[in-house]
């Protein structure tokens, strides 16, 4: 026995973390996402990636897509506090589906004159990536795919001249006929 | 009311929420006036069918709505005023979160175009009270007002029962609007309480009770929050199944404590045979209970050889913190009725009596066995002798905090549902008292006592005025060993007994202070003296402040050492320094 003196059992879980993406039917009032992000912080729970938009505008329905990790537990936690939250219609982990599409969009500004630049267009060419602005001496990039793919044109592009990027986070949909 | 229309729908928010608790049948509500909530209290001037007790602090208004909650069923109603007033009622809300205890707490709130400007007594109250609430809302439009106020309802009372707070601008009391009386679509449509258990895992729930050997059911608050039928089918199950029980702090009185199947209360202070039972189990049955860490104690080591059935209404309590085999998602009556009618129709009840036998050695440890004292009250003593002279009698019991709430869980013996009011999940000190005043007012002509402890009864002492204005007899029993014996508890045990902070030094005088409160004061000091006493405490009709002086260092045992399991619990004849020691490793000195 080597845990301090405690009111507490103190024990230490060693389950392998996974990384999961749900995606979140919500009613958009005032507070929604507030009380989802107050869920994770006030509980522990990650938050790797979040977005969130209204996507049923008569009914008021917004989605939330989370990119989280944690224990297998933890995951399963995480669905159910979300699911007994007032308004929240549905919880879907993505990832369980096995079929889930999951894409992000990106900005990447560059800046940088002759060959670093030739170069940053070819890639992006490679990437299809779009220039969306341009300047003799800067290129704003659009790209879109999975985080790794973005990932990976990022750090391509480090040292061409990169200066900063914006990005959306995940959103995630199931493939087939069938919504969520 | 200031109808400013011919239509009788047409009226002030302030007066919509006076309507509103009128259609929801609330007859009393506990409340603090101030600047933003006058509209509403102008409202309750002038009518007669909400009584209003008013408070010394917000903070015992929520406990006593939850005290009137927990002993009737019902939600219990709160009024506080903004800013202050809505801070104060945190620790009421984070209180019934945890226990799920059904309050509407109504907010006033500086007027709308003040809201974000620092105004006087602002905060933002729905902020504050977002992650202590099941659900909050804060109204900007007078004619959603309505609407709110009867999902604040339904949504604090169905499903897990809990705390809703319903945030209303000053402007928008004053406002007029339409309301409408409760009806269905006033409800989220994605809020959905699951009742009904899935008939496939009841019967794997009943095939597996069928085949046990060495059984125990593990009762909760649930199977309390759900009604008196689900108590009664948990009563049922035990006759038909012939298994033993054992329930958590907030599930006492769901089985009779003089039940023949009855183990007493399970965990870090249970008994000896109900942990015994739950470790060596090979099935357990958990109706309503939410495998806390003051039940469970190290989790990789909790009941390791048995099959597991979980019935609750909340999906996430279920795998929370114990994996289960069988989950059942659903009400626990409407569940329980259900397992009941498969079992009786399918199953036959198995034979455990090599099971019993065992659960026989184990009780003869008599792990709530205590040395007797002719001199000096212990508090165990007390317990016992205030349970043995409220017998038969029409009791409801409130708690602090601490030993003394262990101590009440271990020896007072409850025979029903919503009779034992206590803070379990939160632990709040100061809970007793104002959930007291709450049960009385609901009960006013039931006997209702407050188990106190000296430290935690004056959290909330002011309340005993409260008592005295609305002339309600609450006993307020402190058992006063002039510590905070729980954490001094702790301190011996684990920090070297380094008592800091812990001595109550500067104790009023209970008994001038009943007194100065305007109610009945009465000490005993000698086991002798404490039967007559107690008798004393019971026919005044009136407040009582009761100073039981309790052997100033007794601690509470049997108890669960922390990092251990349920089978190496520390009973009270083997708690002696060495053994203690041991128990409590990092060795450090001890008592």
């Amino acid at each position: 026995m080597n845990q301090p003196a405690s009111a507490y059992f103190m024990e230490e879980r060693h389950d392998p973390i996974e990384t999961h993406t749900l995606s979140v039917l919500v009613q958009n009032e005032p507070g929604v996402l507030a009380r989802v992000i107050g869920l994770f912080s006030g509980r522990g729970y990650n938050i790797e990636s979040l977005t969130v938009s209204e996507t049923e505008n008569q009914k008021h329905v917004s989605r939330i897509t989370i990119v989280t990790t944690g224990t297998p537990m933890v995951i399963e936690q995480i669905k159910h506090q979300l699911d007994r939250m007032i308004p929240v219609y549905r919880v879907v982990d993505m990832t369980l589906t096995g079929r889930s599409i999951e894409r992000e969009l990106a900005m990447v500004k560059l800046r940088g004159t002759g060959e670093h630049r030739v170069e940053a267009l070819r890639l992006a060419e490679a990437f299809r990536a779009r220039v969306i602005d341009a300047t003799i001496e800067s290129f704003v990039f659009e790209i879109t795919g999975n985080s790794a793919k973005i990932n990976q044109f990022i750090d391509l592009m480090r040292p061409l001249g990169l200066v900063e990027v914006s990005r959306t986070g995940v959103a995630a949909i199931v493939r087939g006929p069938e919504g969520m | 009311m200031s109808d400013t229309s011919h239509d009788p729908n047409q009226m002030t928010g302030a007066a919509m929420i006076v309507r509103a608790l009128i259609d929801h049948g609330v007859q009393h509500i506990f409340g603090y006036p101030g600047g933003a909530v006058l509209p509403i209290y102008d409202e309750l001037f002038q009518q007669s069918d909400v009584e209003h007790i008013l408070v010394r602090h917000e903070q015992g208004a929520g406990h006593a709505a939850e005290g009137y909650a927990r002993s009737t069923g019902k939600p219990g109603v709160v009024l506080v005023t903004s800013g202050p007033g809505a801070t104060n009622m945190v620790t009421p809300l984070a209180d019934a979160l945890m226990d799920s205890i059904p309050l509407v707490c109504i907010t006033g709130q500086v007027p709308t175009h003040l809201i974000g400007n620092d105004a006087f007594q602002e905060c933002d109250t729905v902020g504050i009270t977002r992650p202590c609430t099941k659900h909050n809302w804060l109204v900007r439009d007078v004619n959603d007002l309505a609407k709110v106020l009867h999902e604040a309802f339904y949504v604090a009372s169905s499903g897990r029962p809990g705390p809703v707070v319903v945030d209303v601008p000053k402007d928008v009391q004053f406002a007029t609007g339409t309301y409408h009386p409760p009806r269905k679509s006033d409800v989220h449509l994605s809020y959905t309480p699951r009742l009904k258990g899935d008939a496939g895992q009841i019967r794997k729930a009943v095939a597996l009770l069928a085949s046990a050997r060495r059984p125990v059911i593990y009762s909760g608050g649930g199977v309390v929050n759900s009604g008196p039928e689900a108590s009664r089918l948990l009563r049922e199950l035990v006759e038909v199944t012939g298994f033993p029980i054992t329930s958590t702090l907030m599930g006492l009185g769901a089985y009779p404590a003089s039940g023949k199947n009855w183990l007493g209360m399970l965990g870090m202070h249970g008994t000896y045979e109900a942990n015994m039972a739950m470790h060596d189990c090979d099935v357990m049955l958990c109706v309503g209970a939410r495998f806390d860490d003051r039940i469970t104690g190290r989790t990789d080591a909790f009941s390791p050889n048995s099959k597991k059935i979980h019935i609750d209404i909340d999906p996430s309590s279920i795998n929370k913190n114990i994996r289960v085999d069988v989950p059942i998602i659903g009400d626990c009556a409407n569940v329980l009725g259900d397992l009941l009618q498969v079992f009786k129709a399918e199953a036959k009840r198995p034979d455990i009596k090599p099971w019993w036998q065992e659960v026989a050695k184990w009780r003869a440890r008599n792990s709530l066995s205590y040395k007797k004292n002719s001199d000096i009250i212990l508090p165990q003593y007390a317990i016992e002798r205030l349970f043995e002279m409220t017998r038969g009698r029409d009791t409801y019991i409130t708690t602090e905090v601490g030993q003394h709430q262990m101590w009440a869980a271990q020896f007072f013996g409850f025979e029903e549902p919503h009779r034992w009011m206590t803070s379990g999940g939160l632990g709040t000190m100061g809970y007793g008292l104002p959930a007291a005043v709450g049960v009385q007012v609901a009960h006013p002509n039931s006997l209702v006592i407050d188990i106190a402890g000296d430290a935690s009864v004056q959290m909330t002492m002011q309340e005993m005025s409260t008592a005295i204005q609305y002339e309600l007899p609450i006993k307020i029993f402190i058992l006063n060993n002039q510590y905070m014996g729980m954490v001094r508890q702790w301190q011996q045990l684990l920090h070297g007994n380094r008592l800091s902070h812990t001595y109550s030094e500067a104790l009023p005088d209970f008994v001038k202070l009943a007194d100065a409160f305007g109610c009945v004061g009465i000490r005993a000091t000698k086991p002798g003296d404490l039967d007559g006493a107690i008798q004393e405490m019971i026919d005044v009709r009136r407040p009582v402040l009761f100073d039981c002086r309790v052997a100033a260092l007794e601690n509470c045992f049997p108890m669960i050492p922390s990092g251990k399991a349920h089978n190496e619990m520390l009973l009270p004849a083997e708690a002696n320094d060495e053994a203690t020691a041991a128990a409590f490793a990092g060795g450090k000195a001890l008592v």
